[in-house]
């Protein structure tokens, strides 16, 4: 994957995703009223403060690809990724940090995009679900998910397959109370849960089958 | 029984199609119905292949955003546009005032009515080139209100200066109270009397993909509608009649869809707006709804206040069941309520059964159906009241409930069931769980105590019936092409329909094409919902696929001179059953190639008349209760259900656990927090304060057994999945906790600070 960033050097965008807080508090639906302090931190990768409305520059790399940009600086990634990229397979749940629907991995960590300006995703490698394709093939965690039978509407599986995917980058045996937790910021309607936890273990066997 | 009570069938329309033959009976013996096959659809729903509603983007299109009451009761005095209709981006701006926008609603209401009657209500909406310009143009319009006096609780809608929400006042019964036998002599008879009142809290549908569609107008009277629904044909009936358009003239598509649980059975209003605000632009206009607006106006459980007396003799025999249920359906009537005493006429024997309801309007969000609506409520009353019943007698509550399983349906005019898997449920489930160990088990000493839990359930629906219409289409080469226009929301229909095709057809999943929940495309189905979709559509798909062998064979045999009877299907070829060496392969037949592709129709014939078909369900928890905290786990938790045939191992277990999830959020989680005292609104419309259960809230490994017993009902045997699977989950956590505590949780949801209290009280916290 070819480096494009335009500035190594920028400071990592100094927000706390809500997933962080779910890994430190450690229970369910828990508070996202925090990342409105992250949200005010959006914006540090440009120089010049903008009008609310007023076209910026941003060159985002997404999914290995570098994309130039003229957004709103309010702009959430999660709009640019879907509606100015066309990336639907990154969902829209709740747009305020609740539901998960939207996550997808920024330089590997699972972050929601609702919760990202796409100002802030400047500099970073972001990952949405269509990144986890081989072309036409499913990555390891997907296939996962379409054996184990992990979804019924298949609404919110693009936001719990990023989140396992994240979960298998940075923990590649996960225990059931590691899964568990991972996905604890996911939330899924239909109720599939139980068969999501047998995906991630099914995920982390497919992934250590690919890379040997 | 009113409308509302039966509102899987509202859809449907009042002639069914001209009868066939006579069904065939279901298969004795199949090669891929039923097996754990992996869904036909997973890799377009695991790669993003799949185009939700809300994916779909339309060259030059709008989005738009809707303007709604920040009150609880209002009256609109005045709205000016004017320096929102300026802003960047703005193309249209609609109100009450805008020509076209007279569309009734809510019966006397319409579409953007000034006097408004919940918070949410809507009062205008924009298009605008993006959704944030959207919502700039929404906040800058100015709106006058007349805030009115609310009513936020039955108390306030009862009390005798109470507003009037309506001409007919607060109050509404829903429908005459049931009554057979004599409750009075039923309790005389009684050795033991109970009488307690349960109530369950108001629950939001909250399915994760929100409420919305793209509307595009092709020329002045062609609409076409990309919508996030449970079924296209009612939306394409409801914009048709009230758009004054021809049914053929509004297309409805909506082949993947975010989850519905009831909520999307029929049109929003957003369909309206949406294509108003597509008319007066001239422009595709996509209008989805944010998270907080579907929590305040799309739908929710209502709740409901159910007493519930209960007589037995000393043998386990039930006297006497008398239920009185107050609900609350919200400032509209537009379903979901009612429902809540039909578990007490039809699940368990009891000569003497008395129940009357009744409904309250209060300034709140208008209830919707709501997955078996009703029946999670009333069991939560009559599954705990069982088991009080059972303490008393000194019985073993899956014991008791054994001793009163009917073999007819005493709220059908004791019709016999077609079968009734209740008492295997049951007993097989009990079995499974280990019930006997785990009751006689300790329940611990200290700070945390352990219990197990029973309860049991049945949906009023669940057998499915005409219309449908199927089409199967089979090409030269051996490949099909499966019509229907039923949704699948989540459930697996498609595979499921995949597998009967497959059964009869011999074809190869990857051969299989579905199109399907497209009104300009395919055929009429009703809505998927009732725990309907499979019993009604499974055996119309039969149908057309014997339709298309029938119509194969008859060319097969004229050609290769073997009576139709001798011939069956192969992997692609006619082989002769009596002699496996003569064979050919179907793109080989001359008669078959000159017609290029062989159409089979399929209908969905009705239900036997002498029968009654019902799912039924058996369900079992054990929980560990922190008694200082008043947390509660589920370690362990145990479905059996009686859905008929199983038709796809994989996603029946899958639905069972989803119900069961479901279950535990209306038992421990979920509750609508209206602001009584001082404003009406809600508290919580959104996903934070709302607790949806999330994946630490549920046994991490569940176990569902189905119970088959070879129903016939049907020419495939599947009765409804969805529903029946959640009602036994509630109360079966509560007596699990009653088991692990000794206290009665009357109340949903059980949060821990609910319990403390109540542990308190009876000087369990130490």
């Amino acid at each position: 994957m070819e480096d494009d960033r335009d500035d190594k050097d920028a400071p990592p965008p100094q927000s706390l995703s809500r997933r962080g807080f779910i890994a430190t508090l450690g229970t369910g639906a828990v508070a996202a009223a925090a990342t409105a302090a992250a949200v005010s931190a959006a914006g540090a990768a440009t120089s010049t403060p903008a009008d609310a409305a007023e076209m910026v520059r941003v060159t985002l790399t997404i999914n290995g690809r570098r994309q130039r940009l003229l957004v709103e600086p309010r702009w959430s990634l999660l709009f640019v990724v879907r509606d100015q990229l066309g990336l639907t397979g990154t969902k829209v749940g709740c747009e305020r940090g609740e539901c998960g629907a939207c996550t997808v991995l920024v330089d590997g960590k699972p972050r929601y995009a609702c919760m990202t300006l796409a100002v802030e995703a400047e500099g970073t490698e972001v990952t949405t679900l269509e990144g986890l394709m081989n072309g036409e093939e499913l990555g390891p965690v997907q296939q996962a998910f379409a054996e184990e039978d992990a979804f019924q509407c298949g609404y919110c599986t693009p936001g719990q397959i990023m989140a396992v995917e994240g979960l298998l980058r940075a923990n590649p045996s996960p225990t059931l109370e590691d899964a568990r937790q991972a996905v604890s910021g996911n939330l899924c309607r239909c109720g599939s849960y139980p068969l999501i936890f047998k995906a991630v273990q099914r995920g982390a066997e497919l992934r250590k089958r690919r890379t040997t | 029984m009113s409308r509302e009570d039966t509102y899987w069938t509202d859809d449907v329309p009042d002639q069914a199609p001209a009868q066939g033959p006579a069904p065939l009976p279901p298969w004795t013996e199949t090669r891929i119905v039923g097996k754990p096959v992996q869904r036909i659809d997973a890799y377009e729903r695991v790669s993003g292949a799949a185009t939700y509603a809300a994916d779909v983007i339309l060259p030059d299109m709008l989005h738009g955003a809707t303007l709604r009451c920040p009150h609880a009761h209002a009256m609109v005095k005045m709205i000016d546009t004017s320096a929102a209709e300026k802003m960047p981006g703005v193309r249209a701006i609609i109100t009450d005032k805008t020509p076209g926008a007279n569309i009734p609603w809510y019966g006397n209401s319409r579409l953007f009515d000034p006097h408004c009657r919940f918070e949410g209500e809507e009062v205008a909406a924009v298009a605008a080139e993006t959704p944030y310009q959207a919502w700039d143009a929404v906040r800058a319009i100015k709106v006058e209100y007349d805030v009115l006096p609310r009513i936020s609780s039955e108390e306030e809608a009862s009390a005798p200066k109470a507003p009037a929400l309506t001409d007919a006042g607060n109050r509404v019964a829903s429908g005459k109270p049931y009554e057979r036998g004599d409750v009075k002599a039923g309790f005389a008879a009684a050795d033991v009397t109970k009488e307690r009142t349960y109530t369950t809290a108001c629950e939001i549908h909250a399915p994760v993909e929100s409420f919305g569609c793209v509307a595009k107008w092709d020329g002045g009277n062609y609409l076409t509608l990309w919508d996030t629904t449970q079924g296209v044909f009612p939306i394409q009936q409801t914009v048709a009649q009230l758009l004054k358009l021809p049914l053929a003239n509004v297309r409805v598509i909506g082949p993947y869809m975010g989850g519905g649980f009831g909520s999307k059975l029929g049109a929003s209003k957003y369909e309206f707006i949406a294509a108003l605000l597509a008319k007066k632009t001239g422009r595709p206009v996509k209008l989805f709804v944010t998270r907080e607006e579907a929590m305040l106006a799309f739908g929710n459980r209502p709740p409901v206040k159910m007493t519930i007396k209960a007589g037995v003799k000393k043998d386990g025999t039930l006297t006497a069941l008398q239920m009185t249920n107050v609900g609350i359906m919200g400032a509209y009537r537009a379903g979901g309520a009612g429902g809540a005493d039909f578990v007490v006429r039809d699940l368990y024997l009891c000569p003497n059964v008395r129940v009357e309801a009744s409904d309250y309007f209060i300034n709140a969000g208008p209830s919707r159906a709501f997955r078996a609506p009703g029946h999670p409520q009333g069991a939560w009353a009559l599954e705990q009241m069982m088991d009080e019943l059972a303490e008393a007698i000194g019985m073993d509550p899956v014991e008791f409930r054994l001793k009163n399983v009917p073999a007819i349906s005493q709220a059908n005019n004791n019709l016999p069931y077609s079968t009734t898997g209740l008492k295997d449920c049951l007993a097989e489930g009990a079995k499974a769980f280990g019930w006997q160990e785990a009751r006689r088990k300790g329940t611990g000493a200290g700070a945390i105590r352990r219990g197990v839990g029973v309860a049991a359930g049945l949906w009023q629906g669940g057998a499915g019936g005409p219309p449908s219409t199927v089409i199967v289409r089979l090409f030269s080469d051996g490949s099909v092409n499966l019509n229907m226009g039923a949704s699948d929301i989540g459930t697996g229909t498609k595979t499921i329909m995949a597998q009967v095709v497959a059964e009869e057809l011999g074809v190869p999943f990857e051969r299989i094409r579905i199109e399907h929940a497209d009104t300009g495309t395919t055929q009429y189905a009703s809505a998927s919902g009732g725990s309907k979709t499979v019993p009604t559509e499974s055996p119309a798909v039969r149908n057309a696929a014997l339709d298309v062998k029938r119509q194969l064979f008859e060319i097969a045999s004229a050609e290769m001179k073997l009576p139709p009877q001798d011939l069956s299907i192969v992997e692609g070829q006619i082989v002769s059953k009596s002699d496996p060496t003569k064979k050919q392969a179907i793109g080989g037949l001359a008669g078959f190639r000159s017609r290029a592709v062989i159409v089979g129709v399929g209908y969905r014939e009705p239900n036997p008349r002498d029968r009654v078909t019902r799912p039924f369900a058996a369900q079992f928890a054990e929980v560990e209760v922190n008694t200082r905290t008043g947390e509660v786990k589920i370690l362990r938790f145990l479905a059996a259900q009686d859905s008929g045939r199983v038709m796809n191992a994989k996603t029946f277990a899958n639905q069972t656990f989803g119900a069961v999830t479901m279950g535990v959020g209306l038992a421990m989680t979920e509750a609508r927090v209206l602001d009584r005292g001082q404003t009406g609104k809600m508290v919580n419309a959104n996903l934070h304060d709302y607790k949806v259960p999330t994946a630490l809230d549920v046994a991490p490994d569940p176990i569902c057994l189905p119970i088959d017993l070879h129903d016939s009902f049907s020419n495939t045997g599947a009765k409804g999945l969805g529903e029946p699977s959640t009602v036994p989950t509630a109360p079966a956590v509560a007596n699990a906790i009653y088991h692990a505590t000794g206290v009665r949780c009357p109340d949903t949801p059980i949060t821990p600070e609910r319990l403390c209290a109540l542990l308190a009280k009876a000087g369990m916290r130490t």
